[in-house]
């Protein structure tokens, strides 16, 4: 039975009458303030003139006016309209949620920040509010009674500020009891937004110098092929063996793609000296390519269209070269568009052939289809076969313990293979806590195009919850080193372990492979490939 | 009963209200789960509060070892600089804890030979006060100097490959001792 409510508690009642949505909860909370450090800065008119973006124009978010044309609303309404239409899942993501709240306290942008708005449900409410109003019956009628709003230019810079505010991570996704995929629902939300030429310059830039130059950076071919060369020195300079890679050759076996990221920023660069080494041991019959050297596509935080634009560069390299299969980097969005959307947009990719390891002869059924094969598939099979000379204990002085990336870990499922190989080339692996690793994971904070630096601050929010982990592992076990296979998490987590956990290093995984190995002919090894001296050679010369 | 005594009786209601003096800082929305969800992984923010108001509380009636306490303020405030707040919002809940006490024990402090503690442990708090003030900063510099560093980082290779920088080499350079000519 019911407590009776006591007088006092009786005289606390409030008999004013309820009101509407409007008057109450997030929805009042409108004009939302763009607040520096939390956004990224406007994207440039010409990188949106290069690819056809539509309302190329310069404009800042901290302007009152973001000069957007006239007919914005109806723009947006339309192309919303042609969306639901074209897309059952946008249809379905919009009319299923019953707001049970279980993705509610599973981002780490709302974990971090508290920010109500970065509650999955809340921001796909943002877009679910104008759908209502628009597009449904209910809506149309009873208003914010029905969670329905208008689309308001206040509206408008709400959905921006916190749209981008998003990395497309999918942990909220796992929560759900329906399914429904947030990030989907983002990626709608910023196909929408660009239509206006809102898009941010750190994914518009990348996205002009990918379409027209290869990659983000929009490093030409020569000076890619002379930074390789770098490498090609500082490998024989460590190891004594001089690797020889080759540049858009024809008729190679294989096409091996990575992020340029690891060609040009640090630590990703000496993740790229792990391939070269690999692959010059191993004496693959491999290609690197100038032109499709980009494993990111930034397409995909741009719209449909331009991800499948961004991802044919890569199968058309394939074709022009007549390699039989591609051999993909450590990168993580691109694991994404290649396993769920590539072979519904520019597959199957039948003028190459399913992909089979010339070492062990495994046939990779998983890449089947796409003909694009995970270098950590690769190498955790040449390791599963003893087909590599390895010394762990070169890696002594590291306490490592690994980063899943989201894309790799909840887009493909791709949770053992790295663990496999660290396990086999470091002999101090730590795993930080089951509900912060593997399809749990938490994103480094700067995922889907938000790693610029005038966003440091939502950066920090957002990676919080994983350097929080970090931190646990390194007061209990004193990790020192997390290791991850995707170069945006190797340009973010940097930073990252500099504000929370600054004692802790970031590296990829085949520059701890590439440590490990023992490489036929080499000199004696005395430092690791950062020109660190390695665990009893701290005295040698020449370190 | 001394001030301290009379402060360790009431440790888990005044730590509780201090606690929640914090927590009302975040958007009503969010204060729930800030305050429920006890995992430390699932919820950092509101675990790295509760456990370091608890902390500075204990640090402060122990008698305050300087390194301790600053460990304790450094975890709240380092969440707290890169949050909605104002720098003084960020590090205004010290001076809840005044609040709470005086709430709490003020009837009995405030009388007799208890002033003058009282008095003591007021100045000891606006003295945490001022160290908030310094964590606060140091955090807000780490942030920007992060931010040049990544700056930095990103370019210096790309401008060496370009052969806009050369690099002095650490050993042997182009001029040996003894050799310059200087014409």
């Amino acid at each position: 039975m019911a407590d009776t409510p006591k007088p006092e508690e009786l005289l606390k009642i409030d008999h004013s009458p309820p009101t509407l949505g409007l008057e109450k909860g997030w929805m009042r909370t409108l004009p939302v303030e763009i607040k520096p450090g939390m956004h990224c800065f406007a994207c440039e008119a010409k990188n949106l003139n290069v690819v056809g973006m539509p309302n190329p124009r310069q404009w800042s978010a901290s302007d009152e006016d973001w000069k957007v044309p006239n007919n914005w609303k109806e723009i947006i309404l339309e192309g919303f309209k042609d969306r639901l239409d074209r897309f059952r899942s946008f249809k379905l993501f919009m009319d299923i949620c019953v707001r049970c709240g279980a993705c509610a306290d599973k981002c780490h942008y709302f974990i971090g920040s508290a920010d109500p708005k970065n509650m999955p449900v809340l921001r796909a409410e943002l877009l679910r509010s104008v759908y209502r109003k628009n597009f449904t019956t209910a809506g149309k009628i009873l208003g914010p009674l029905a969670g329905a709003r208008d689309l308001t230019y206040d509206v408008l810079k709400e959905w921006w500020y916190y749209l981008y505010q998003c990395s497309e991570c999918r942990r909220c996704s796992v929560f759900c009891p329906y399914g429904i995929d947030t990030a989907e629902i983002t990626i709608i939300g910023r196909e929408l937004t660009n239509l206006l030429g809102l898009n941010i310059d750190w994914i518009a830039a990348p996205v002009a110098n990918c379409y027209r130059t290869g990659n983000h950076l929009g490093i030409m071919p020569h000076a890619y092929k002379e930074m390789m060369d770098f490498f090609v020195d500082e490998i024989e300079d460590i190891t004594g063996v001089r690797v020889e890679p080759s540049f858009n050759r024809k008729g190679a076996e294989i096409l091996f793609i990575t992020p340029s990221g690891d060609v040009f920023a640090d630590p990703g660069t000496y993740t790229c000296m792990g391939y070269l080494t690999l692959f010059h041991e191993l004496g693959l019959d491999i290609t690197w390519s100038t032109y499709a050297s980009e494993g990111g596509n930034f397409g995909l935080f741009t719209s449909h269209e331009m991800m499948k634009r961004l991802n044919a560069k890569m199968y058309a390299e394939a074709k022009r070269l007549g390699v039989k299969w591609i051999l993909g980097g450590e990168c993580g969005h691109m694991w994404r568009v290649i396993n769920q959307y590539m072979d519904t947009m520019n597959g199957p990719a039948d003028f190459l052939e399913e992909p089979v390891s010339p070492i062990t002869g495994t046939k990779f059924e998983n890449a089947k289809s796409t003909k694009m094969v995970h270098i950590t598939e690769f190498t955790a099979d040449l390791i599963k076969h003893g087909k590599l000379k390895l010394d762990p204990s070169r890696n002594d002085h590291l306490k490592v313990t690994f980063h899943d990336s989201c894309n790799p870990a909840r887009a493909m499922g791709l949770l053992e293979e790295p663990r496999y190989i660290i396990k086999n080339v470091c002999n101090h692996f730590y795993e930080m806590p089951p509900n912060t690793i593997r399809e749990q994971t938490f994103c480094c904070g700067g995922g889907s195009g938000l790693n610029a630096g005038e966003d440091m601050e939502l950066r920090m929010r957002g990676g919080l919850p994983r350097a929080n982990a970090v931190k646990y592992v390194h007061e209990k076990y004193g990790v020192n080193m997390l290791a991850n296979v995707c170069a945006i998490d190797r340009a973010v987590l940097p930073a990252l372990m500099q504000y929370w956990v600054p004692e802790v290093d970031v590296t990829g995984v085949h520059e701890l492979v590439a440590n490990a190995m023992v490489l036929e002919g080499e000199k004696e090894r005395t430092t690791n490939f950062r020109g660190e001296p390695l665990a009893g050679m701290e005295d040698t010369e020449d370190v | 009963m001394n001030l301290k005594n009379l402060l360790l009786q009431k440790r888990s209601s005044i730590i509780k209200k201090w606690c929640d003096i914090v927590l009302r800082t975040y958007p009503e929305e969010s204060q729930n789960f800030l305050k429920k969800q006890k995992d430390r992984f699932a919820n950092p923010v509101g675990q790295t509060i509760s456990e370091g108001i608890a902390s500075v509380y204990d640090e402060l009636l122990q008698g305050a070892e300087p390194d301790n306490i600053s460990l304790f303020l450094d975890n709240i405030i380092r969440v707290r600089a890169v949050q909605e707040f104002s720098p003084s919002q960020a590090i205004g809940f010290m001076f809840g804890l005044k609040e709470v006490i005086r709430e709490e024990v003020g009837d009995e402090a405030l009388q007799g030979e208890l002033r003058k503690e009282w008095a003591a442990l007021e100045s000891r708090i606006d003295g945490l006060a001022l160290l908030c003030f310094d964590i606060y900063t140091e955090c807000r510099q780490k942030l920007f100097d992060i931010r040049v560093n990544e700056v930095r980082t990103q370019a210096s290779r790309l401008l060496k490959m370009a052969g806009l920088v050369y690099e002095i080499p650490e050993t042997g350079g182009d001029l040996k001792e003894g050799k310059v000519n200087n014409g």
